[in-house]
């Protein structure tokens, strides 16, 4: 089984996003980056669904020079091979990056593709259904389990508080949701064999719906906050009694 | 005209449709322009009360069940017949879902999680990022618009609607757009109180230590009637099922008391319960962002908080 993963370099903010002076970014000189969750919940999948089935599993991701960590983080639990579509650090739309995406998957023949349910960041909420349509492929979002049944696959995603199970057969493309597994850690060998694995840059070129089409960034913004100062009930267990008032108050006692 | 898709339960419409025919109808009356919505399968009433004034029907009987590609069908269809100005859905899991399978099979882009909207040749609106964390103001361009409304941002509102045209169509569908349809459903595990609709989540993170840690956060959500929860942290840890995970990636929760044992408040975090009507944190950590931002906060360790509470619970119970 052939498998295209497709993730994307995020910062990994902390308690407060602290936007640039222009407004048009977060400010990430303090921040580490990470893939999101869905994404690496994509590439364990991809990576189990290889041990048991044989194959290779292609990781991809659209963004700038540095996003080639990720990349690695990838290859460093199981990936076998990495495609780096660079950009210059500019955000692109979701058809942009769905149309520079469609052309490398085209280009070789995948049995499934994986993408996270919705960018973390940008939660655009569109670009693997734009790939699927492209494709001609059928397409399950919200993806929670995987099962596969020779040529069909099993996908399941929540609905209500139970499950909503959905039947394809291959090759499909899943958006998937963290919570369709627990993914590994890389392993210190894991990560000096990710240094070997190849790596491929390309420059694709940056294809939007132009003057048809677009969605384009004015300005970032915080929400506005609750403005609560907290009360502090007290220290350690001496803050119990004051603790039973207020679940009296509120009547949960 | 404006098209909205208008999802239901069982003939009710979802209430997340209703927030997004509120933002739909101010969107009509600004430009002056009819409000009609689509409907798949099945009809459902009191649209009238929502500025609505025509409902297109889609009848097909490969609709018994949810496909959304074939959904899509419907409304690409209504779309070449009725060449509306904007399309609108609830930002849900299918809202978002169809939505995007209707931007690629027009070629436009589609503005998910919308807030506000202001209208113009090109729309100026403002969306979430994040999971709700970040706003973003934004032009969206082409024809038609295509937007989904964020979940729980907008108040339904009601107008005092005339009459609701109903126009049935028979909408072309491919096998293609039938190969994804859902074929089986389970039902939620009986009994238990469900973590998004509990009226306490008692939540634990990395300063629970251990799976074994969780037992108190147990006890206590036992004895409040309420569930538990955890951060991202204790469930990648394995400490819990992803299930119970609140935040970003996991569940979103609003419970009449959030209390946040042993969690430091990462904005992923936050934005899975801010909703609750009050939060307690309990941390060892005066200046963790959970305390600051809480409405309530015990400094200390919820390994000796938790118990003394839980004591002092049952001690009241038993007195009774
Ligand atoms: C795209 C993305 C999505 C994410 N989605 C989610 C999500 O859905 N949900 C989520 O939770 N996280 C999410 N995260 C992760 C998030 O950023 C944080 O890493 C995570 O929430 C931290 O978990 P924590 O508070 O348990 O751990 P920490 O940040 O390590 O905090 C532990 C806290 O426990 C306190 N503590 C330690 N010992 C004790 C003790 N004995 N008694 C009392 N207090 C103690 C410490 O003072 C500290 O405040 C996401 C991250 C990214 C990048």
């Amino acid at each position: 089984m052939n498998i295209l993963v497709c993730i994307k370099r995020v910062p990994a903010t902390g308690a407060r996003i602290t936007l640039t002076a222009d407004e048009r970014g977060i400010d990430t000189r303090n921040l580490g980056f990470t893939i999101s969750p869905h994404e690496e919940c994509a590439v364990e999948e991809a990576v189990r669904l290889v041990e048991q089935f044989g194959g290779s599993v292609t990781v991809l991701t659209l963004g700038p020079a540095e996003a080639a960590e990720q990349l690695r983080d990838a290859l460093a639990v199981g990936a076998d091979r990495a495609i780096h579509l660079l950009t210059d650090g500019a955000e692109w739309d979701p058809l942009a990056t769905a149309n520079a995406i469609i052309e490398a998957a085209r280009a070789e023949s995948f049995d499934l593709l994986l993408f996270g349910n919705e960018a973390a960041d940008t939660g655009d909420y569109q670009v693997g259904i734009r790939v699927a349509v492209a494709l001609g492929l059928p397409c399950v979002t919200g993806v929670k389990g995987v099962e596969v049944r020779g040529e069909t696959v099993i996908a399941r995603r929540d609905f209500g508080g139970g499950w909503e199970m959905y039947q394809v057969p291959l090759p499909a493309v899943f958006t998937v949701k963290e919570g369709l597994n627990l993914p590994r850690y890389p392993s210190v060998p894991g990560r000096l064999r990710a240094k070997k694995k190849p790596l491929e840059q390309r420059e694709p070129a940056r294809q939007g719906g132009g003057a048809t089409s677009s969605l384009e960034m004015i300005r970032l913004a915080t929400p506005p906050e609750q403005g609560k100062t907290v009360q502090i009930l007290g220290q350690g267990v001496t803050a119990v009694p004051r603790i039973v008032e207020i679940l009296h108050e509120l009547r949960l006692v | 005209m404006i098209l909205a898709l208008v999802e239901q339960d069982g003939g009710k419409v979802n209430l997340h449709s209703l927030e997004m025919l509120t933002l739909a109808r101010r969107l009509a009356e600004e430009t002056a322009v009819p409000l009609h919505v689509v409907v798949i399968g099945q009809v459902v009433d009191g649209l009238g009360a929502h500025g609505v004034t025509a409902v297109h029907l889609a009848e097909h009987d490969a609709l018994d069940d949810y496909a959304p590609a074939a959904w899509a069908e419907c409304v690409v269809q209504l779309i070449a017949a009725e060449r509306p100005t904007a399309v609108l859905a609830a930002g849900t899991e299918r809202g978002n879902e169809v939505m995007a399978y209707l931007g690629a099979r027009l070629g436009v882009v589609m503005a998910a999680n919308v807030t506000a909207v202001s209208p113009g040749d090109d729309y100026r609106v403002t969306r979430l990022r994040w999971g709700g964390s970040l706003l973003e103001e934004a032009w969206l361009k082409g024809e038609p618009k295509l937007l989904t409304v964020a979940p729980l941002v907008i108040q339904a509102e009601t107008v005092e609607g005339g009459a609701v045209e109903i126009r049935p169509f028979t909408p072309q569908l491919s096998a293609d757009g039938l190969r994804v349809k859902v074929y089986g459903r389970t039902q939620p595990e009986s009994g238990k109180v469900t973590l998004a609709d509990a009226r306490v989540v008692v939540s634990g993170g990395r300063g629970v230590g251990s799976a074994e840690g969780f037992a108190v956060l147990e006890e206590l959500a036992d004895l409040l009637g309420g569930a538990v929860g955890g951060s991202r942290v204790a469930t990648n840890l394995g400490w819990r099922s992803h299930t119970a995970q609140v935040g970003q990636t996991g569940t979103r929760v609003a419970p009449d008391l959030y209390i946040a044992c042993g969690i430091s408040g990462a904005i992923q975090h936050w934005v899975g319960c801010k909703s609750a009507r009050h939060i307690l944190a309990i941390n060892t950590d005066p200046d963790a962002p959970m305390v600051t931002k809480a409405d309530y906060a015990v400094i200390g360790d919820l390994h000796e908080v938790l118990p003394a509470l839980i004591a002092e619970l049952r001690q009241r119970i038993q007195s009774k």
